[in-house]
């Protein structure tokens, strides 16, 4: 079959992980010009329990939109990891925010451990904005999708007024994909 | 949302395209109360309707929305509703007022897990039946099952157009899966989209007879206040709308209401296939389940299994006679979808073949997998 590659998002509720999900579906489907398609799974709470954000980008129609063979798994929980590492396929890439997650199961694909909302509170100025820093990483480390369109995205989607921290916070996770490659 | 070019294509969820798509099919009146996994059409409407010289009310609950959109509608507005399983069985005794006093609404109906409050945040298809006879009473009804944003879209203005066209209650039978599903879409230009406004009558305010019976069967309409005055009620009534329990006028009424859709069947059904000229297996799947056979078809056809797909995109009516007539060679039949098996019953009675379930209930979408496991099952 064709090109297709399986991103999940995953971690607890408020962490803006659907959001970072839309942006990158949003990236490449209409600034990069590829399909796409994102969906989700959350739980009733508005806060706390777990979220999943999935992204597909396909260079064909996306029928089936979950991911079930992962080739990218972000999880910001501990809980997330561990539910969540058997999904991935091998030599796909984990990345852990190792602020949350501590213990890092072992496997066949790469492991990537940042303190990604320490860097996105200390550096960026907002712990907020860790998902965007986690998308900058994301875009730098697969290079599934181009930089210039989820910076657009980013921007896009981002409310009105936090442009710069957004900007930032993306470029931050860009820098840091450069170190970890 | 961002235009990559001069084509209007945006990222967009199912609940947005249905809400966008109500806009353009001329919808001016919402009135709803907020539910997951439906709450964003309530959203984008009550942002834009106002703006569009519509109305939007949210609603003390979902008896008194489906009440407010019949009033709008009588008063010559195009109108709808959305809600999600609890809210839906709040709305069957409305569906069928409106079924019986003749007046167009789209009830949209996102489904969750059910019954009662169930799975507020998770996928299902268990509201079909309820879709069909959810209203008590032998009652006409259409419902659409879209399975792309894309077709949401489309399929919500269809779901007007129905309702116009044939004085009935319409159902967008959507899930959580398509609902919160972000897709690439192309909104169609507006010049390209055909829609249709019910037929008003040129009678007189005196000799107007608002359930006069045609030969289509649809009465023609006239707004309140704009000078008829006429009676409406869920009772039988004779042509008048006076009440009536005279054998003959209550029987003409009943067979009208349902020759509406009868009549107009081929007119109204419409469904998509896949790789089923040569398919000994056929899947028959309608909404999310839909993407998932899809490819599962393209999967087992790599392996040379001869397996198409047959995809309503009308689910009330059914489309038994055509499904029967494209399976005549066929030897099985797999319904995979997220309840107990409600459509695969429907589809063992249109073509008495041997049919297949593939059955999920735990909030979760059916995995292409588990599709081709049982096309691998009933292949041997």
């Amino acid at each position: 079959m064709s090109f297709r590659y399986e991103i999940r998002l995953s971690g607890s509720g408020g962490q803006g992980l659907i959001l970072a999900g839309k942006i990158l579906a949003e990236a490449a489907a209409i600034y990069d010009n590829k399909n796409a398609t994102q969906s989700q799974s959350y739980g009733p709470e508005a806060r706390g329990g777990s979220s999943r954000s999935e992204v597909i980008i396909s260079d064909e129609e996306i029928d089936y939109p979950k991911a079930v063979n992962i080739d990218f798994l972000l999880c910001f929980t501990q809980e997330a990891c561990d539910k969540y590492c058997v999904d991935i396929k091998e030599k796909g890439i984990l990345l852990v925010d190792s602020d949350y997650v501590t213990k890092v199961p072992e496997g066949k694909f790469t492991v990537h451990k940042v303190p990604i909302t320490t860097i996105a509170e200390k550096q960026a100025g907002k712990s907020l904005v860790a998902n965007i820093v986690a998308l900058g990483i994301i875009t730098g480390l697969t290079g599934i999708v181009s930089k210039k369109a989820v910076e657009s995205a980013v921007l896009s989607r981002v409310p009105k007024g936090t442009e710069d921290l957004n900007t930032k916070a993306f470029n931050l996770g860009i820098d840091l994909a450069r170190e970890l490659k | 949302m961002t235009s990559s070019n001069n084509t209007d294509t945006r990222l967009m969820t199912g609940n947005e395209a249905c809400a966008e798509a109500a806009l353009v099919a001329g919808m001016r009146f919402f009135a709803g109360y907020p539910i997951t996994p439906s709450s964003e059409i309530a959203e984008v409407l009550a942002r834009k309707l106002p703006s569009s010289g519509g109305v939007f009310i949210q609603m003390e609950d979902e008896i008194g929305s489906i009440a407010a959109i019949i009033g709008a509608s009588l008063a010559g507005v195009k109108a709808m509703t959305a809600t999600s399983g609890p809210g839906f069985s709040l709305m069957q005794e409305n569906i069928g007022y409106a079924a019986m006093t003749e007046v167009p609404v789209v009830i949209v109906n996102v489904q969750r897990g059910g019954p009662s409050t169930g799975l507020p945040t998770l996928p299902s298809q268990s509201d079909v039946m309820q879709a069909r006879w959810g209203t008590h009473g032998d009652h006409p009804v259409i419902a659409v099952v879209p399975s792309t944003v894309y077709e949401t879209f489309v399929w919500t203005i269809k779901a007007f157009n129905f309702s116009e066209q044939y004085r009935v209650p319409v159902i967008v039978l959507l899930d959580e899966i398509i609902a919160h599903i972000n897709e690439k879409i192309t909104i169609p230009a507006h010049d390209e989209l055909a829609i249709i406004d019910r037929t008003l009558s040129s009678q007189p305010p005196e000799s107007y007879l608002p359930y006069k019976n045609t030969p289509s069967g649809v009465p023609l309409f006239a707004g309140f206040g704009t000078g008829y005055r006429y009676h409406v009620t869920g009772l039988c009534h004779d042509e008048t709308g006076f009440p009536s329990s005279n054998a003959r006028i209550v029987e003409e009424l009943y067979l009208r209401l349902n020759r509406k859709i009868d009549q107009h069947r081929n007119d109204i059904i419409e469904y998509q296939t896949l790789d089923l000229d040569d398919a000994e297996i056929c899947i028959v799947a309608y909404g999310s389940s839909a993407r998932s056979a899809q490819r599962a078809v393209r999967i087992a056809r790599q392996d040379g299994i001869k397996v198409g797909l047959f995809k309503p995109f009308v689910l009330w009516p059914f489309p038994g006679e055509e499904l029967a007539e494209l399976t005549r060679k066929a030897k099985t039949i797999i319904v995979p979808e997220m309840n107990l098996g409600q459509i695969a019953h429907e589809v063992s009675c249109a073509t008495r073949k041997d049919v297949v379930s593939v059955n999920r209930v735990d909030g979760t979408l059916i995995t292409p997998q588990e599709i081709v496991k049982r096309i691998y099952d009933v292949q041997v």
